[in-house]
């Protein structure tokens, strides 16, 4: 069960706006999917260790040699604003 | 196109092009018209001009290859199905379009897909639902649903896309085509737009086996760019096998009973009875653990994505909406990009990673996930396959399932047990369910076992003997 409230602090987590309308399916939906979810609890998994990765690797290396990165022209490119020296975007403060 | 060039398979086709029969352009350009007549929505984009000559002598021959919007291509929309990306062009392209492409497989278009690979119906794309060819009304599975439709609709030779918990199997099997979803780690995640990072796989959607062993062939393979890729530790052989000669395959009653559909369930019997024929074996075992692997799932993949998900704030790249402060223009853009399916998961998995719920949840999830992995390690002591329906329905009607998504989660449970283990599972056509449409056959093994899986899918594929072409048109 998640209730309006949670709905509202998770969407604010999440760094996203609800209308009033997804606030109240939302809490339905993700209510039904949890209850769900919950079948999970019912396993003893006390022993049962976390994966967190399927392949067993080691640490994966590599020289730390400098190499091209992409070029900054390139980079902004596709941003919505920039001054050509970083990404403008409005004041936190506003 | 005349009706013989659309009958070859991309092996076929490519072999014309070494003998000196085709061009690779002339290829190219009739494949091209094809794409570009496409009426099923499985396009994004299509290639407008002929690639620079391919040489006709590389493996695979400049036949051309249709590529799911979820990997980056150097100057071409890749939007991953999500108007939060509409319009943007990378500025590099995915290590394993580069592969193909370097093999011989230009790029003919980009295919529509759920939005970040999040559906099992490609109805949450953002430009639209994707028709099944077989019957226009309904899905044609996803989320790499147009992919599966170019193939099987004859719109493209051979395609690739991408598997977190099905979503390259399921749409291969409800449009009558095979889709392989490798080991974890056989081919680089470099450049696919990431949604659950440690499930995300790609892979071939393809006409036949053998068209999926020689694209796979060219997929694989370590790279320095994802330190996660292990490729594979034999060289990509192209099945030859006609029997299944002490082959044991397992078939385990928790994927194969509840919950699938009579002439789903006809199909598949008809598939154990062919392996026998064939010589190989059959014998039950169990995966305990797989009434849990859809809840496990459903709280990883979308944990997982709602981290992912964090990047696109309209700071960089893709869509910004105009508002006074900062906080407000990454809410506003969130709000405003993004479709309801893809907020329910990342609302899923913020909850699930969220402080006071995260032991419950996404701690739990993965030791579950731990549990499935060991149900295969000892279900692969006794047998070398595990034999399933890939998904328990034929096509469903567009529109049918989008009001319940916990029912639409449910329906992935064949699927969704492979990737939590890491293991590879092909779809194969086992023949014609519910409404004369595709069911698709699932073969599983363990990791790496690639080519024992693809061997094996080429002897049931011979036998099962499936008739694609009505969806060709």
């Amino acid at each position: 069960m998640i209730d309006r409230d949670q709905v509202l602090h998770v969407a604010r987590l999440a760094r996203l706006r609800l209308t009033e309308e997804e606030v109240e399916r939302m809490t339905g939906e993700l209510s039904s999917i949890l209850d769900h979810i919950e079948t999970i609890s019912a396993l003893d998994l006390d022993d049962t260790a976390p994966t967190s990765h399927v392949v067993e690797m080691e640490n994966v290396l590599r020289p730390d040699e400098p190499r091209p990165s992409l070029p900054r022209e390139r980079a902004f490119e596709q941003a919505p604003d920039t001054d050509g020296v970083g990404f403008r975007v409005p004041s936190p403060g506003a | 196109m005349s009706g013989d060039l659309i009958d070859l398979t991309a092996a076929q086709a490519g072999e014309r092009v070494r003998a000196g029969e085709l061009s690779a352009s002339e290829l190219f350009e009739a494949w091209r018209e094809r794409a570009a007549a496409d009426s099923l929505n499985a396009y994004r984009w299509v290639a407008d001009a002929p690639p620079p000559e391919t040489d006709a002598g590389a493996p695979l021959a400049g036949v051309p290859l249709a590529i799911k919007d979820l990997f980056c291509t150097e100057g071409v929309p890749s939007a991953a199905g999500s108007r939060i990306l509409e319009g943007y062009r990378p500025p590099y392209t995915a290590t394993a379009v580069e592969r193909l492409a370097a093999a011989g497989a230009p790029m003919l278009g980009k295919t529509n897909m759920d939005e970040f690979a999040m559906g099992s119906s490609n109805e949450n794309s953002g430009f639209g639902p994707v028709k099944n060819p077989w019957d226009e009304s309904r899905v044609p599975g996803g989320s790499s649903g147009g992919s599966a439709a170019a193939v099987a609709a004859g719109l493209a030779p051979w395609a690739i896309g991408t598997d977190t918990g099905g979503s390259i199997r399921q749409p291969a099997a409800l449009c009558g085509i095979v889709g392989l979803k490798p080991t974890y780690g056989a081919v680089s995640r470099y450049g696919m737009i990431a949604f659950a990072s440690s499930l995300d796989q790609a892979g071939p959607l393809t006409r036949d086996v053998t068209d999926c062993a020689l694209l796979f062939r060219h997929m694989v393979g370590r790279d320095p760019l994802d330190s996660t890729s292990t490729g594979l530790p034999d060289e990509v052989l192209l099945p030859a096998a006609e029997r299944l000669d002490g082959l044991r395959f397992g078939v385990p009653p928790e994927l194969t009973r509840g919950g699938v559909d009579p002439g789903v369930g006809a199909v598949f019997e008809q598939s154990l009875r062919l392996i026998e024929e064939l010589g190989g074996t059959l014998e039950e075992v169990s995966l305990p653990h797989s009434d849990q692997a859809i809840s496990a799932y459903y709280v990883i993949a979308p944990a997982e994505a709602s981290a992912n998900l964090a990047r696109f704030d309209g700071v960089r790249y893709g869509l910004r909406a105009e508002a006074g402060d900062l906080g407000s223009m990454y809410e506003q853009t969130r709000e405003q990009g993004f479709g309801d399916e893809v907020k329910r998961r990342i609302m899923l998995g913020t909850y699930a990673l969220s402080s006071g719920y995260y032991d419950a949840y996404y701690g739990r999830a993965q030791r579950v996930r731990t549990k499935i992995a060991e149900d295969f390690r000892s279900a692969f002591e006794r047998v070398d396959l595990i034999v399933t329906p890939t998904s328990p329905t034929v096509a469903f009607g567009l529109g049918e399932r989008t009001d319940d998504p916990l029912a639409m989660y449910l329906s992935d449970f064949c699927t969704v047990p492979m990737p939590l283990a890491g293991i590879p599972a092909i779809s194969i056509p086992g023949g014609f369910g519910e409404h004369d449409l595709p069911v698709g056959i699932q073969l599983a093994g363990p990791a790496f076992s690639e080519n024992r899986i693809l061997e094996a899918a080429h002897a049931l594929e011979g036998a099962i003997g499936f008739d694609g072409s009505p969806a060709r048109g």
